[in-house]
């Protein structure tokens, strides 16, 4: 209010005086606060690419004797895993993407319609009950998962499809697709209301009905978003470790149906490091440029999705 | 307050003191297995006296080769050592035993195993307890993960062992389930009815049931004896001729303060 006021009154020639000298100060003097946060963002950012620079680096150069003493195929087509001889981690690559994508097979169908739920179906009430609940899902931490699955899941596996042991994929596949749910979730519903109003409005002022709304217009038109989290699932799945060792089994043999025991690329590594030395731990490294070539694929799909949206 | 700084002075000096007169090593090599008690042993010893004391892990071959060179003052060796392998004038004690329990779940009936069956267990060729006395139900062999030292163990003792390209390699089945420590495994076995694991003696308790190997229980006095076949000693050599200080640093492994080191670390004392 006082600035309308003060803007109404002319200056005077003395005030003029002053905000031309004090503009000449402020011009000559070096902004030191404008410099030191400008660095200080470009200092954070590098921060980041660095880290993922030295990481990629002491990866390859610690996984490098491995992968030249294996070769490329044997390695990642090999399919006995036998330290400090052969060095094949096909099962675990397979073990990874299968549990990963068993995962998103059920995960995901439950995360899109409570995404649905959340966005377009339920009472404010309601909504306000199962948003934090589903939120607190991704604080959870994963060794607490891999505990309720061995406590939880692993006997449900043994007692249902009646086996010995239910130290399997299907339960690493049902401990994954619960904790890949809040991601999912919290990006399609995002996605969900991102979707501009007058599209349901022009539906429904057309008669279409809700249901027929939300599957034809409201689902289509967020597609990208809903992949995006997808990916970001797939992401979280492929690099879930503590919940996996616990519930998996861990055989480096090749799993052949969901009931076997199997081991993924991290648990490899994460089983492994404690007393690898000399060519064995070189090969647990190199597992990691696996893994790091998987997320880099898989961010690279996110990429192309979040340009396919903005275009 | 003044008592802890003269006590802490005096606990210099005699720090400094004491390396002043450190002028002798004594060296040992040999098995891995080994070599961690008795880095452990070594660092309890320099703390009460001033010799110190080199441990390397070279393998219980070249354990065997150093004694009778007499390139270190100790050999050790993680299995036991034939009269006809030391030269004359190389003897050998027997520090310690390393043992290891087959243990299955508290429900199941099976109550003894031989080795032979054992060893079949974990190669994969023997799959159901009906095959060994048990009840009709696969059996969930459960191991320890490659590298690790109880693994390492049990590969020695049952002769779990192949070679692939001349390099010993495990011969225990990949389908075989893998848990990291002795905690995982109880685990596993104490709620599965149909596993079977193996830990070391120490971490035994009620939640599971060893089982009889060869008709001799898993118990300390059965290692003793000599009638528990899944334990292998830690054998060390020495030259009869050795340096004094090298003597004395046996003779504290074999007395009481030693013996009860190598208890704490999970072996059995052999005295």
């Amino acid at each position: 209010m006082s600035d309308v006021v003060t803007v109404n009154h002319a200056p005077t020639a003395k005030q003029s005086g002053q905000v031309v000298k004090a503009l000449e100060a402020s011009a000559n003097r070096v902004d030191w606060a404008n410099h030191l946060f400008k660095y200080l963002f470009m200092l954070s950012a590098f921060i980041g690419v660095f880290s993922v620079g030295l990481i990629g680096y002491f990866l390859i150069k610690e996984g490098m004797p491995a992968l030249s003493y294996a070769g490329v195929t044997n390695f990642v087509f090999g399919m006995e895993w036998v330290p400090p001889v052969l060095f094949g981690i096909a099962p675990m690559i397979v073990a990874s993407l299968i549990s990963a994508l068993g995962a998103v097979v059920i995960g995901v169908p439950v995360a899109l319609l409570t995404a649905i739920f959340l966005a377009e179906v339920a009472p404010k009430r309601v909504a306000d009950v199962v948003r934090p609940a589903v939120e607190l899902l991704a604080g959870i931490p994963s060794v607490v998962y891999g505990f309720f699955g061995l406590v939880i899941i692993v006997p449900m596996v043994e007692k249902v499809f009646n086996i010995p042991a239910g130290n399997t994929l299907m339960a690493a596949i049902i401990v994954l697709a619960v904790m890949i749910l809040p991601t999912v979730i919290a990006i399609s519903e995002t996605a969900l209301r991102a979707v501009p109003r007058s599209y349901k409005e022009g539906s429904l002022a057309l008669g279409a009905s809700p249901m027929f709304t939300i599957f034809k217009v409201l689902l289509p038109a967020a597609r990208s978003g809903i992949l995006a989290g997808v990916v970001l699932g797939i992401a979280r799945a492929i690099g879930e470790t503590m919940a996996i060792i616990m519930v998996m089994g861990n055989s480096p043999a090749m799993p052949r149906h969901l009931l076997d025991s199997a081991r993924s690329l991290t648990a490899n590594i994460a089983m492994e490091m404690a007393y690898a030395t000399g060519l064995h731990s070189s090969a647990l490294y190199t597992t990691g440029i696996v893994l790091l070539v998987f997320v880099m694929v898989l961010n690279a799909t996110l990429l192309y999705l979040n340009r396919e949206k903005a275009r | 307050m003044k008592n802890l700084i003269i006590s802490s002075i005096s606990a210099v000096s005699l720090m400094f003191g004491a390396s002043a007169y450190a002028a002798s090593t004594v060296t040992a090599s040999g098995s891995t297995s080994v070599t961690g008690v008795m880095e452990v042993l070594a660092e309890k010893y320099q703390a009460t006296q001033a010799d110190a004391v080199e441990v390397q892990g070279t393998g219980s071959g070249a354990g065997i080769r150093a004694a009778n060179d007499g390139t270190s003052m100790i050999g050790m060796s993680s299995r036991a050592v034939a009269d006809d392998e030391l030269k004359a004038g190389v003897k050998q004690f027997t520090m310690a035993m390393d043992g290891i329990a087959v243990a299955v779940n508290n429900a199941n009936g099976v109550q003894d195993l031989s080795a032979e069956q054992v060893k079949k267990i974990y190669m994969g060729e023997i799959t159901n307890w009906s095959e060994v006395g048990g009840a009709n139900m696969p059996i969930v062999a459960v191991t320890r993960e490659v590298g690790s030292g109880t693994r390492g163990a049990f590969e020695d003792i049952m002769g779990l062992i192949r070679k692939i390209n001349g390099q010993k390699v495990t011969a225990i089945s990949p389908r075989a389930q893998v848990q990291s420590g002795n905690g995982a495994i109880k685990t596993l076995v104490a709620n599965n009815p149909a596993a079977i694991g193996y830990i070391s003696l120490g971490s035994v308790d009620e939640s599971l049931r060893t089982v009889k190997v060869d008709g001799a229980p898993a118990t300390k006095e059965a290692i003793r004896a000599g009638e528990y076949g899944v334990a292998r000693p830690f054998v060390l050599m020495v030259q009869e001729d050795t340096a004094a200080e090298a003597q004395r640093f046996i003779d504290f492994i074999m007395g009481e303060e030693g013996a009860q080191i190598i208890e704490s670390e999970g072996y059995i004392d052999v005295q």
